[in-house]
């Protein structure tokens, strides 16, 4: 019987199919497509919508890797994308010919860090308390970026955006995708090698039950902190092209209530198990923003999300994943 | 022979409440060791004690050698002290053969020594929940499973860790008589593979049939601790569960 299960379990996991490695090959080839297509339809708007889904693809993953993965509930999103987008605005003014990949890294880099520090302080919170305390950081980080004159203060700052794209030419809009893209296939590629490692479990067994994981050798803290350095980590990159993006940062828009409740909703309505949840959530949820947008109003989008939420919440707890995942036998 | 665990002086305190008090017990390699007590004497903050999951204001516990104070559960887990909640508490958003699985990675493999990747971890924990006779559930969630089964899932999970010291709290609270013989054969096999055991029970018929030693925790304090059959009739412990 135990060989048969194991035969069984054996077929199950090769039909979980690629490595690591030929999965990034998949991913940047669907990325070198969706690229290609966009820049086939030719409309620096395609751009300009296509870059707002990819960017809730990345902190949806971003927020789900903690949310999802570990079970701790963060609201503070907007205070790492934040750090990401106005640590772009400082080097935009100190080191301006700095190339966009890089300033990337380093608001990663120092997201992740703020990750860290708030881990350690708030990690000993459980449950809804952690949550609070998320949130009281993005309140915290926002005050601090509204009263810090360099990066514009309350008034906010400009960037100025370059006209052309750097190596691929075209409008510059169509470089912030590629950046976009490459982050993307970056974070799913580490959030599908953290489901099938070591890590993985680790992170789902502190989600089940702290004190069972401790007593099974798990050493929590360390996961919960790698867990919020990596997850702060994803969120400041993806914020960091914003200010190009946007070509005008200021508190309002760099903190705005609508990047929490989507890198939230997202992930929640795709399905939270694995990575492709906040994928599917993204894709629908920001693509039919993107749609209302134009259509209706662009005000209508945070009603709409927040009626999914509470649907998908009621209705399939387990998000769009979890109505098509076959059942155990 | 030097003890396997080593407990001296040991106090603990919730504020005021004084839980436990200078606790000192002994289990030397391979044995059997039952641990009694009334409801509140102390007996789980013992366990909590020794395996890390609490702190101790007073006194020291040494395991194998090394002094494990200040060592947090999971490096004491390491170590090989293995503990089953009283009250099961699987991972229950992962199969039973992935419960199984998290000791395999996190305690086992980062022993050091030898270590199981892939397809040798999966074997594994079938071989364990074969042990235990889950074998056939390997991939049903914990949800699915009776309260005897959830009792032996929490063991096999204490088991995969490879422990030298088990410490099995009340495993058989709220079974049948029929289900406390299997999980008492359960841990006597195991005992037989050459792991301590240290059982924390209310069942008496079951404590009196496992046990080569008994202790006995009363408000905190150890009051009686040797031959079974000797400490179930000591007046001290009479007095503790009858009443004068």
């Amino acid at each position: 019987m135990a060989s048969l299960v194991a035969k069984q379990e054996e077929e199950r996991e090769g039909s979980r199919g690629l490595g690591n490695i030929a999965f990034i090959a998949v991913l940047a080839v669907a990325a070198a497509v969706i690229f290609g297509i966009t820049r086939w339809v030719g409309q620096s708007y395609a751009f300009f919508a296509a870059y707002v889904v990819v960017q809730y693809i990345v902190l949806g993953t971003a927020w789900n890797i903690l949310g999802g993965y570990t079970g701790y509930v963060n609201f503070g999103i907007t205070a790492f994308f934040a750090i990401g987008a106005y640590s772009t605005v400082v080097m935009y003014k100190l080191t301006p010919w700095m190339p966009l990949p890089v300033m990337v890294l380093v608001g990663g880099v120092l997201a992740a860090l703020v990750g860290l520090g708030t881990g350690y302080l708030t990690l000993r919170l459980r449950g809804v308390f952690f949550s609070i305390a998320t949130l009281a950081l993005a309140v915290v980080v926002q005050t601090l970026f509204t009263n810090w004159d360099f990066v514009g203060g309350a008034r906010g700052a400009y960037v100025l955006r370059p006209r052309l794209a750097p190596l691929i030419g075209g409008e510059y809009i169509q470089y912030l995708f590629l950046v976009m893209l490459g982050l993307c296939v970056i974070v799913l590629a580490t959030a599908r090698a953290i489901e099938r490692s070591a890590l993985g479990y680790g992170f789902a067994a502190i989600r089940d039950d702290e004190a069972a994981a401790e007593a099974s050798g798990v050493p929590t803290l360390r996961l919960k902190l790698i867990a919020t350095a990596l997850s702060g980590a994803f969120m400041g990159m993806a914020g960091a092209p914003l200010p190009y993006y946007v070509a005008y940062l200021d508190p309002a828009s760099g903190f705005s209530l609508n990047y929490a409740v989507n890198a939230i909703a997202m992930p929640l309505i795709g399905g939270t198990a694995n990575w492709v949840g906040p994928v599917v959530g993204a894709i629908l949820v920001g693509g039919l923003q993107q749609y209302i947008s134009v259509t209706i109003s662009s005000a209508v989008n945070v009603l709409i999300t927040g009626l999914l939420l509470v649907a998908f919440v009621i209705l399939a707890p387990q998000g769009i994943v979890g109505l098509f995942k076959r059942r155990q036998p | 022979m030097t003890a396997l665990l080593h407990v001296e002086g040991l106090g603990k305190r919730f504020g005021g409440f004084v839980a436990l008090q200078e606790i000192d017990l002994e289990v030397q390699p391979g044995e059997r060791l039952g641990l009694i007590g009334p409801n509140g004497s102390g007996k789980s903050t013992l366990v909590n004690c020794i395996c890390g999951t609490l702190n101790n204001e007073q006194g020291g516990v040494r395991f194998d050698g090394t002094a494990v104070n200040g060592l947090t559960a999971h490096q004491r887990t390491r170590l090989g002290l293995a503990r089953s909640f009283q009250l099961p508490r699987p991972f229950g958003s992962l199969t039973l053969a992935e419960n199984l699985r998290i000791p395999i990675l996190y305690a086992v493999n980062a022993r050091g020594g030898h270590s199981l990747s892939g397809q040798a971890i999966l074997t594994r924990c079938l071989e364990l929940l074969g042990q235990v006779g889950l074998a056939e559930k390997a991939h049903r969630l914990p949800r699915d499973l009776t309260q005897i089964e959830m009792r032996k899932l929490e063991l096999a999970r204490a088991m995969a860790a490879e422990p030298k010291l088990l410490i099995a709290d009340e495993a058989m609270a709220g079974l049948s008589h029929a289900e406390v013989d299997e999980i008492l054969a359960l841990l006597i096999r195991l005992n037989g593979q050459g792991v301590t055991v240290i059982m924390i029970e209310h069942i008496m018929r079951a404590v009196m049939a496992f046990s080569q030693r008994l202790a006995v925790l009363v408000a905190g304090r150890k009051i009686a601790d040797g031959d079974p059959k000797q400490v179930v009739r000591d007046p001290e412990v009479v007095r503790a569960y009858l009443g004068e």
